[in-house]
């Protein structure tokens, strides 16, 4: 069920990537496709009934039902690159209001298209 | 029109991937994944080059990888040069910012004046913080966290005194000088795997018992670099964000 919900939020995150012409509602549209993303990885692993994949004074053996520890370390990776990007981009849409005192878009290239 | 165009384009992109996974047999289903059919069963039992049978925590030792934590260990030791990619993907965006916003000179008011509570419970407050992240990265291979939680969690003690204080700035150069220690010896430890034991980044320590401190070979130490280096970065990143230009 929650890779369904997951494949949702990717499709509403692009979705805004295609509509919005804000630079920052452009830059939460791709947050949003990524925590989908994300989302949909981590339940790649899921084992119901798993514990989580580290060992403990409680949980002290390998050959206990663990869920799938290697999507989790994808995407330990994939949320850093996330904030790099997403840094990123916010430094870009403030040197462009700087430049041209708008977010929008349409009003930075001066065009007028529906 | 382009709305009624790209919500076409998402149904078709939308139905695509629900037909590819829906009742599919090469994609498992929700919740019924059997890990002895994939490459993680070898993570899990820790024998990916050594032949293991069980791992017990307290009790194993030498084992190819002494870390407690599986995601750690994979993050850090069985793809660990994906991670030395990863925090060179964050040192590249955090120059990027610092290349787009570091010029500015000005300084960023706060519209409001702290209040006393704020100015003081920051102080007050700053050294737990930084001291939990610190403990989070120390203790990365044992418990959940790590380098990235523990070095975001420095940047976030750095961004309360920030708040607090529009008059506070954070020493960025001892933070440069902790960022380029961290990756460099990050980079020398994976060469003295490779002249000592034939692979880049290999755990070329004694690897110790499964859930001591002083356990798991080179990836504490690892962690404890990347801890610092994410958190000297994303201070940096903070520190870009806050400055404006100057009115001239």
């Amino acid at each position: 069920m929650i890779q369904y919900v997951s494949i949702v939020l990717m499709l509403i995150g692009i979705y805004g990537l295609l509509i919005d012409r804000n630079i920052i509602k452009i830059i939460v549209a791709l947050n949003i496709f990524e925590v989908g993303l994300n989302i949909f990885i981590v339940s790649v692993g899921f084992v119901s009934g798993g514990v989580a994949p580290i060992l403990t004074s409680v949980n002290s053996n390998s050959a206990l039902i663990y869920v799938d520890p290697l999507p989790q370390a994808l995407v330990l990776t994939s949320i850093v690159i996330g904030l790099g990007t997403t840094a990123l981009a916010l430094a870009i849409a403030r040197k462009m209001y700087n430049a041209y005192n708008s977010l929008d878009l349409d009003e930075i290239g001066g065009m007028d298209n529906d | 029109m382009k709305r009624i165009a790209v919500i076409i384009l998402l149904g078709v992109l939308g139905f695509f991937i629900f037909s590819g996974i829906y009742s599919n047999e090469a994609f498992t289903e929700f919740g019924n994944v059997d890990l002895n059919n994939r490459v993680s069963n070898k993570f899990i039992t820790k024998s990916v080059t050594d032949e293991n049978d069980i791992v017990e925590f307290g009790k194993s030792s030498n084992l190819e990888t002494g870390s407690a934590n599986y995601v750690t260990s994979i993050v850090v030791n069985y793809r660990s040069f994906d991670t030395l990619g990863e925090v060179t993907v964050l040192f590249i965006s955090s120059l990027g910012v610092a290349l787009l916003l570091g010029t500015l000179g000005g300084k960023l008011t706060h519209k409001y004046r702290a209040n006393f509570i704020l100015r003081v419970g920051a102080k007050t407050i700053f050294p737990l913080i930084a001291l939990t992240g610190i403990y989070i990265f120390i203790h990365g291979h044992l418990t959940p966290g790590g380098g990235f939680p523990g070095g975001s969690m420095i940047a976030s003690a750095v961004l309360l005194l920030y708040l607090a204080d529009e008059n506070f700035r954070a020493k960025m150069s001892s933070f440069k000088l902790a960022e380029s220690f961290a990756g460099s010896l990050y980079v020398l430890i994976g060469i003295f795997g490779l002249l000592t034991s034939g692979y880049f980044l290999n755990n070329f320590m004694n690897t110790g018992v499964i859930g001591d401190l002083f356990s798991a070979g080179i990836i504490p130490i690892v962690y404890v670099l990347v801890g610092l280096k994410v958190g000297s970065e994303l201070t940096g990143i903070i520190t870009d964000f806050l400055k404006v230009e100057v009115d001239e």
